[in-house]
């Protein structure tokens, strides 16, 4: 009886630490695309978009809307790798600006800068991978 | 030993208070001595280097010349409406600068755009629409890629000319040069800088009293 209970409770603590391992890695890789995302944002984003993410008045549009970064988040990666120069709607105002392409930056790169974007200047995004960033530039139009 | 360290206190002080005095500003560029004849005597007078007359077509395709800013102080850059890389940044800063100083009728801006292919005064109304600036307090100025080289390198000592090898095909510095209204030199910042425009800020500031001094 007092041997089962042993069992049980090692498998238990044993369960746990691999669930708290397995969240941390998860907490770790958000950490570091996003302060790698902070570095790469100051080097290709932040002349425009400013250190707050205010923008420039009528010129560069804001990256604090929140409603447009979330529901656009799939579409961040085509226009970061390739630019845009479509008209759009932020914050309530119009902007239509040739956004530089930047097809030098790699898929990893390209995701770092989507997480710290997607989680700073208000936005609350969460982790954004990799993988989601291949997915979506696959469907750039 | 009591008169001594009463003696040591009252010159702190007084050092104290000059470090809060104002000190002028410089007079940069080159400068040639030159000799006069005055009373029989000969004097060695500074001939200090000033901006040379100039004629450009701005943001409401109205001419601006020289005489457009005198007896005002001004800020001078370059720039194109298209450049990613350090333009935005300078402008976001000078923003606020010309905000600060909105409606001052002894200050003036002149942003020189490098892009004369592309960066034609219709274009230029658009980025200064954009940017928050109405009215001819800060000029966006349009004119040949060979007067603007010439008078950014000869004038203001500013690097800008054309380069294939650059992305952008233009390479630039982002200073800001503050000119006094007898047209001299007299302070460059990098305009990228925040701490750098706050200086230049407290410049100009320096600059309008003293010739408001100069007029009593």
């Amino acid at each position: 009886m007092r041997n089962r209970l042993l069992l049980f409770s090692f498998f238990i603590s044993a369960a746990l630490v691999v669930m708290q391992s397995c969240q941390n890695e998860q907490e770790i890789n958000y950490q570091r695309y996003f302060v790698n995302g902070k570095g790469l944002y100051e080097t290709n984003c932040q002349n425009c978009h400013s250190k707050d993410g205010s923008g420039l008045k009528g010129l560069y549009p804001p990256l604090t809307d929140t409603k447009f970064i979330t529901s656009n988040r799939n579409k961040l990666a085509c226009i970061i790798k390739y630019g845009m120069n479509a008209k759009i709607i932020v914050s309530g105002k119009e902007y239509q600006e040739q956004m530089p392409a930047k097809q030098e930056l790699s898929d990893i790169d390209i995701a770092q800068i989507i997480v710290y974007v997607s989680n700073s200047f208000g936005n609350k995004n969460g982790f954004y991978d990799t993988s989601d960033a291949n997915t979506d530039l696959k469907n750039c139009k | 030993m009591r008169i001594l360290l009463s003696f040591f206190i009252i010159i702190l002080l007084f050092s104290a208070c000059n470090t809060k005095e104002q000190h002028s500003l410089p007079i940069l560029g080159n400068r040639e001595p030159v000799e006069k004849v005055v009373d029989g005597k000969t004097v060695t007078d500074t001939i200090y280097q000033t901006i040379e007359p100039f004629s450009y077509l701005n943001q409401d395709s109205i001419p601006v010349t020289e005489k457009d800013f005198d007896g005002k102080i001004y800020i001078a850059d370059f720039f194109f409406t298209s450049c990613n890389t350090i333009c935005p940044t300078m402008h976001r800063n000078l923003l606020g600068v010309y905000e600060q100083f909105k409606g001052n009728p002894e200050v003036k801006f002149l942003s020189h755009s490098i892009d004369s292919k592309y960066d034609i005064p219709s274009k230029l109304k658009k980025y200064a629409t954009k940017l928050g600036v109405e009215g001819d307090q800060w000029e966006f100025v349009h004119g040949s890629a060979d007067s603007i080289y010439n008078v950014s390198a000869k004038n203001y000592l500013v690097a800008a000319y054309a380069d294939d090898k650059e992305p952008q095909g233009l390479v630039h510095q982002g200073w800001f040069i503050l000119v006094d209204k007898d047209k001299h030199m007299r302070g460059a910042y990098d305009g990228t800088k925040e701490d750098q425009v706050e200086h230049m800020v407290a410049d100009m500031k320096i600059l309008l009293k003293e010739s408001q001094a100069d007029e009593k």
